[in-house]
């Protein structure tokens, strides 16, 4: 005689309901990733003429001033790249027009900047930067981020003696236990001028990631311990 | 299990264990190295850099455990299906030249370190990229030797008999492996290279690992406590469900702040906060069936890798699920994302999920070596336990305090700066959560000299009960 086995004890009814739910949560997530690579696709020098803004902007970022501002429409900091414009929905976007010298330039070519950029990353890859740091977040916490390093007030401090601080920056990437700043020191890990430039210009590009918003308030509060100072 | 006499695969899944608990040992040394050095930077500072030791301890870790986790599936597949494995020669072949390539990058991340800017050092040095830093070589040869494995695989189910354990098993592994493509191109697009570095990472740890732990932590069920295969399985098809459905797509809760679209927040925060759901579930089962067992006068046929087995499903669910939903909401991960949070989530969550279900897997490969109907927990073992998992999981507090010090001064007060980073990592609070930190993980390397111990000796000081020596004696 059948026995009348009720269908949540069924393996057959688990086994097929697994299968189809990580088809459909595989398939969603294919989707999703197809939307999201057309979106983070690196900007172009036509996008900057147009004024487009793109997550992941063009290298040609680094000929401009690069800010990180509030925008009211968003409801939290974007970059601001080449001074700020109004956008039609409301709001703050990059106006792409306020120039600024990096390295003496600030006509750098696509090409050129595209060739600073990969030579940068690579760079960064090949001296393990994430081992210390993070970068957009993601690493080892025994550093500061680098997400937005390009606009982090200390560098402002030391520009004037560097005649810019792009330039203090490679200084200190060539050699930083003479630029300490902590006792936990950076190692030398024999960064050469010429990576050095190139790391300092993928900070820069970095800093004009439209990250959604991180890291909050970047560099906007003094807290109540330095009141004190 | 027959006796002292084991198939070959099994002799294979030992040698896959002896090379994991030695790299476990060189995952917790590298460990200790990283942890001095946040309280004295100056500690081996030019000689192996913070980078290198931290570097080495997750490479480790990875390594380690993908060794256990090939080495467990040796040690079931004949078991399982009921024949030698076929292939077996090539899979000798296969361990032998993965060991070697091994050996090879850790060396030349020992004393090579750091490369020029190009793409040489990709290749031959290292790829830079958190947990995935093996140079390309290594990369193509890691797929050659997955790729033996997975015909192992594939070729003695085809053969043997199907069980649903295998079945998942099967279609969970080809993934795994499938998934590592995903980590070994290289673009100048940070955000790009990251959107990808995260189906490897998380695909894995939160999906794929996740899914082979059930199916693993379902074989040792029956071998330790003589489970009814038949609810076991049905509770492994749940767990999958369950896992892929919150899994898969929780992978959004990485693409909050990368450069990623925002649909990602709302994404990210409903299937990651649904990923401690099956996790439940697991200890739920584990306690169920033994309450069951017990309840019928049965024991338990191996109470070191039950013992192992039991921590492995309270540690996942606290380490991946209630430490990992802390802080899975974008509202929260804005404040506390590339801080401390996620070294404490990770430590009790890589223990509790992968390492406790590894090192039963190795006392279920201890018994079967020696051949004992019944092993039983030694003074030694029980240390072995007790220490590593108290230390991992006091670790993971001493972590969270210094977690909540960094997003509290670094990121609510000075708005993320390096001056401001600087500021939380010498507060007061921050220090003695990462000096704790050190005493925890010196615990855990006492618990790892016995664990080590351990397995190879407990077969042989096995204690003996009072009922036994009076029925011995009469």
């Amino acid at each position: 005689m059948a026995q009348k086995v009720s269908v949540w004890t069924s393996n057959r009814f688990w086994r097929r309901s697994a299968t189809w739910i990580t088809g459909v949560a595989s398939v969603l997530l294919i989707l999703l990733t197809f939307d999201s690579m057309a979106q983070m696709k690196m900007g172009t020098a036509e996008d900057i003429a147009k004024k487009i803004d793109k997550r992941i902007p063009s290298p040609l970022v680094i000929n401009y001033t690069i800010e990180y501002k509030l925008d009211p429409y968003r409801g939290h900091e974007i970059p601001i790249i080449g001074g700020e414009m109004q956008r039609k929905e409301g709001g703050i976007k990059s106006a792409y027009e306020k120039k600024e010298k990096f390295f003496g330039r600030d006509d750098y070519t696509e090409e050129e900047a595209r060739a600073l950029i990969h030579k940068g990353k690579l760079t960064i890859q090949a001296k393990n930067c994430m081992d210390c740091h993070t970068l957009l977040g993601n690493g080892a916490y025994y550093a500061p981020d680098l997400t937005k390093a390009w606009l982090d007030p200390t560098w402002e401090t030391l520009a004037p003696a560097f005649n810019g601080k792009e330039y203090a920056m490679a200084a200190f990437l060539q050699d930083p236990p003479k630029m300490a700043m902590h006792e936990r020191k950076m190692p030398n890990l024999g960064i050469t001028e010429e990576e050095a430039k190139a790391v300092v210009a993928y900070l820069k590009f970095m800093s004009a990631i439209d990250t959604n918003g991180f890291p909050r308030n970047f560099g906007k509060i003094k807290g109540a311990v330095d009141a004190r100072k | 299990m027959q006796g002292n006499k084991l198939y070959q695969s099994q002799e294979l899944a030992i040698k896959y264990f002896t090379v994991a608990i030695i790299l476990f040992g060189a995952q917790l040394l590298f460990g200790l190295v990283a942890a001095i050095q946040y309280l004295y930077p100056d500690f081996l500072f030019n000689t192996l850099d913070f980078s290198i030791a931290r570097m080495l301890h997750i490479n480790a870790l990875v390594v380690w455990l993908l060794y256990a986790m090939i080495g467990a599936v040796y040690w079931l597949l004949p078991d399982e299906a009921g024949i030698e494995v076929v292939g077996i020669k090539l899979a000798n072949i296969a361990f032998y030249i993965l060991t070697a390539a091994v050996a090879v990058v850790v060396l030349v991340y020992l004393f090579v370190q750091v490369g020029p800017g190009k793409e040489s050092t990709i290749w031959f040095i290292t790829e830079g990229r958190e947990y995935i830093e093996a140079p390309r070589w290594a990369d193509i040869g890691i797929v050659a030797v997955v790729l033996v494995f997975l015909y192992n695989v594939y070729a003695t189910v085809m053969r043997g008999r199907q069980t649903g354990i295998l079945t998942v098993l099967m279609a969970d592994l080809i993934a795994l492996a499938g998934l590592y493509l995903a980590g070994m191109f290289y673009t100048d697009n940070i955000a790009v290279d990251q959107y990808w570095w995260w189906w490897v990472v998380h695909l894995w740890v939160e999906a794929t690992w996740e899914v082979y732990v059930a199916a693993v932590g379902g074989y040792i069920l029956i071998k330790t406590l003589n489970a009814n295969r038949k609810v076991v399985e049905m509770w492994l098809w749940i767990e999958v469900a369950m896992m892929f459905g919150s899994g898969i797509l929780g992978l959004g809760h990485h693409y909050f702040w990368i450069g990623t679209p925002e649909y990602w927040w709302e994404i990210g925060a409903l299937f990651s906060a649904l990923e401690p759901v099956p996790l439940i579930g697991l200890f739920v089962h584990v306690l169920y069936d033994w309450g069951k067992e017990r309840g019928k006068g049965n024991e338990i046929k191996n109470v070191p890798a039950f013992a192992w087995l039991t921590v492995e499903t309270f540690g996942n669910f606290l380490g991946a699920g209630v430490w990992g939903f802390m802080h899975t909401l974008p509202q929260i991960n804005l404040y506390t994302h590339g801080t401390q949070w996620p070294a404490a989530h990770g430590h009790l969550a890589f223990y509790g999920a992968y390492v406790a279900i590894m090192i039963s897997a190795m006392y279920i490969a201890v018994q079967g070596k020696a051949g004992l109907e019944r092993l039983k927990m030694t003074k030694a073992g029980w240390w072995a336990i007790s220490l590593i998992s108290v230390g991992v999981l006091l670790m993971t507090v001493s972590l969270t305090v210094a977690a909540y010090t960094q997003t509290m001064v670094e990121r609510g007060m000075h708005g993320a700066t390096w001056e401001g980073y600087f500021a939380a990592q010498s507060n007061m609070w921050f220090l003695q959560g990462i000096g704790w930190r050190l005493v925890t993980g010196l615990a855990v390397i006492v618990g790892y000299g016995f664990l080590v111990y351990d397995l190879i000796t407990c077969p042989k000081h096995q204690p003996v009960e009072e009922g036994e020596t009076a029925a011995a004696a009469a």
